[in-house]
């Protein structure tokens, strides 16, 4: 598979209505391994990194999960290709930085990813659209076991998995749910959310922007420690964690409705109709109205499988993504402009708002 | 009005605060608009409070090169620098330095999780092998030949092991 099919294909979170969890959009796991006697990549000379880089390839080659997927360096991948990988969840940035010896083994349907080199010898992730933590774990220990067939990871029985950075020993896993919670902010409650979460061992962040002014209304959250917990005891406090989260907006969102409607249909409304008539957008407003209408979506105001289209406009919207689809080079203006076009030609035929919908639901 | 904070990794103004709890202790990290850019702070793959505190904890001047792992030749110093560890050995190099490290850091200093029962199995198995390898040479210069046979059966056991758990 090449990078410009990758692009093309479908993928779990472009195309994957997550309608049974409105509010947890992805969930993702990682695992931090190492292979024994080798040096850290932030460490190693560049003969050292390549030669670890060979050993995990030829394991990833033969692992039943990554047939027909995408295999390559990133010294082979342009700027722009590495900001839509980054974009998709699929690298992050300081590999799309990495030096020598450094890549990315992708499955076809865009749920693995394993990064070869980052900031350990292996970041091995699994990513699915809506709340499953459980499945997500699956795939992710079968994965890994695979992968143990062919390489001998460096581990101490009490230390556990041996990372570049101790912050990732034991499990070596940060397990997390990126979450939509627009009625928690309109209401001012995210900071205290992220008190709490904070308090619980788990870490709140805002995906496009800082803290409680998130553009997107959308969060990460994840655990904090990986040692001293095993992984299913991680997993189930994170779970609950989420739980309680989706609660709080779920009654967020009824308070809403019940004491201000009228302001929260306002927005929707007037966020639908920038969407449909609007020449300029930067990626934060884009962000911020698509937000709103999935909460209509949510609320019942426009059709439950229209939820789809929003989650994609979130990764499309993107400016790696808006670029990706001029043949030359834009300015930032352009970008903004020509995002501008693409969501009015998307929104030109979305179901009008029914705003007569019974509001307690 | 109290003066404005510094971030904790350059000279600068600090603008971006985070607070953490962890095993009940409250951490603090206050940084400027461009460390927060350069730590990724926005980025959500790629930021972790606990190791901004660790970095900012260090403290460079005050390292000493006394201890340098034997496998990849990292230093006490080079730990203060990167916040980084240069190879899996180290952690027993410098076992003293991580240990108070742990406690502020993690849930619980003794791993139970998961275990890479195939990697270490193929491990104990190339360890015995080597063993009884070295038995085997001891025993044949010393003439004890009964022993000698006992250990080849031993060692013929042991290769079909590794055999089956690689063609496996
Ligand atoms: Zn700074
Ligand atoms: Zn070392």
């Amino acid at each position: 598979m090449t990078i410009a099919s990758l692009i093309a294909s479908p993928s779990e979170l472009t195309d994957t209505a997550s309608s049974k969890c409105a509010i947890v959009l992805m969930t993702r796991i990682r695992l931090a391994r190492n292979l024994a006697g080798n040096p850290f990549p932030g460490w190693a000379r560049e003969a050292q990194r390549e030669t670890v880089f060979e050993a995990c390839r030829d394991a990833l080659g033969a692992s039943a999960q990554m047939k027909k997927g995408l295999n390559v360096a990133v010294s082979e991948l342009s700027d722009l290709e590495k900001q839509i990988l980054v974009e998709r969840h699929l690298i992050s940035r300081e590999l799309s930085g990495a030096k020598a010896g450094a890549g990315v083994f992708i499955s076809k349907d865009q749920t693995l990813s394993v990064m070869i080199n980052e900031e350990d010898h292996l970041r091995i992730q699994v990513l699915r659209a809506g709340f499953q933590l459980k499945k997500t774990w699956n795939a992710i220990n079968e994965l890994d076991s695979a992968l143990e067939e062919a390489l001998d990871y460096a581990f101490s029985p009490t230390l556990g998995y041996l990372t570049a950075c101790p912050t990732n020993l034991g499990t070596g896993m940060r397990a997390s749910a990126m979450m939509h919670l627009p009625a928690l902010v309109i209401s001012n409650q995210m900071e205290k959310v992220v008190r709490a979460v904070n308090q619980l061992g788990m870490v709140v962040r805002g995906l496009f922007g800082e803290g409680s002014d998130a553009s997107g209304s959308i969060f990460q959250i994840s655990n904090q420690t990986t040692l001293g917990e095993s992984e299913e005891e991680i997993i189930k406090r994170l779970g609950s964690v989420l739980n309680s989260i989706v609660e709080h907006e779920q009654n967020a969102r009824a308070k809403l409705m019940e004491s201000d409607a009228a302001k929260i249909f306002d927005k929707i409304g007037r966020a639908y109709g920038i969407l449909q008539h609007s020449h300029m957008l930067s990626s934060g407003e884009a962000m911020n109205l698509l937000s709103l209408l999935r909460l209509g979506i949510d609320l019942g105001l426009f059709p439950d499988d229209s939820r789809s289209v929003i989650d994609r406009l979130f990764i499309e919207a993107q400016p790696g993504h808006v670029q990706q689809t001029s043949k030359t080079d834009l300015e930032s203006n352009q970008r903004d402009s020509l995002r501008a076009e693409r969501l009015r030609a998307e929104f030109a035929a979305f179901a009008k708002p029914n705003f007569t919908i019974n509001s307690h639901n | 009005m109290a003066s404005p904070l510094k971030c904790d990794l350059c000279p600068k103004t600090a603008t971006v605060h985070l607070t953490q709890i962890v095993n009940n202790k409250i951490h603090k990290v206050d940084l400027c608009e461009a460390c927060a850019q350069a730590k990724g702070v926005t980025d959500p793959s790629g930021f972790s409070l606990s190791d901004l505190l660790l970095k900012a904890s260090l403290n460079p001047e005050a390292a000493t090169d006394a201890m340098r792992c034997e496998h990849c030749g990292f230093t006490q110093n080079d730990f203060k620098k990167h916040g980084r560890f240069g190879c899996p050995h180290c952690y027993e190099t410098f076992n003293s330095m991580v240990e108070p490290m742990l406690d502020n850091m993690h849930k619980g200093t003794n791993h139970t999780g998961k275990v890479p029962q195939k990697a270490l199995d193929r491990k104990s198995l190339h360890d015995r092998l080597s063993a009884l390898e070295g038995n085997l040479d001891q025993a044949i210069k010393a003439e004890r030949y009964e022993d000698a046979a006992r250990f080849r059966d031993e060692i013929n056991q042991v290769k079909q092991a590794v055999g089956q758990k690689l063609t496996r």
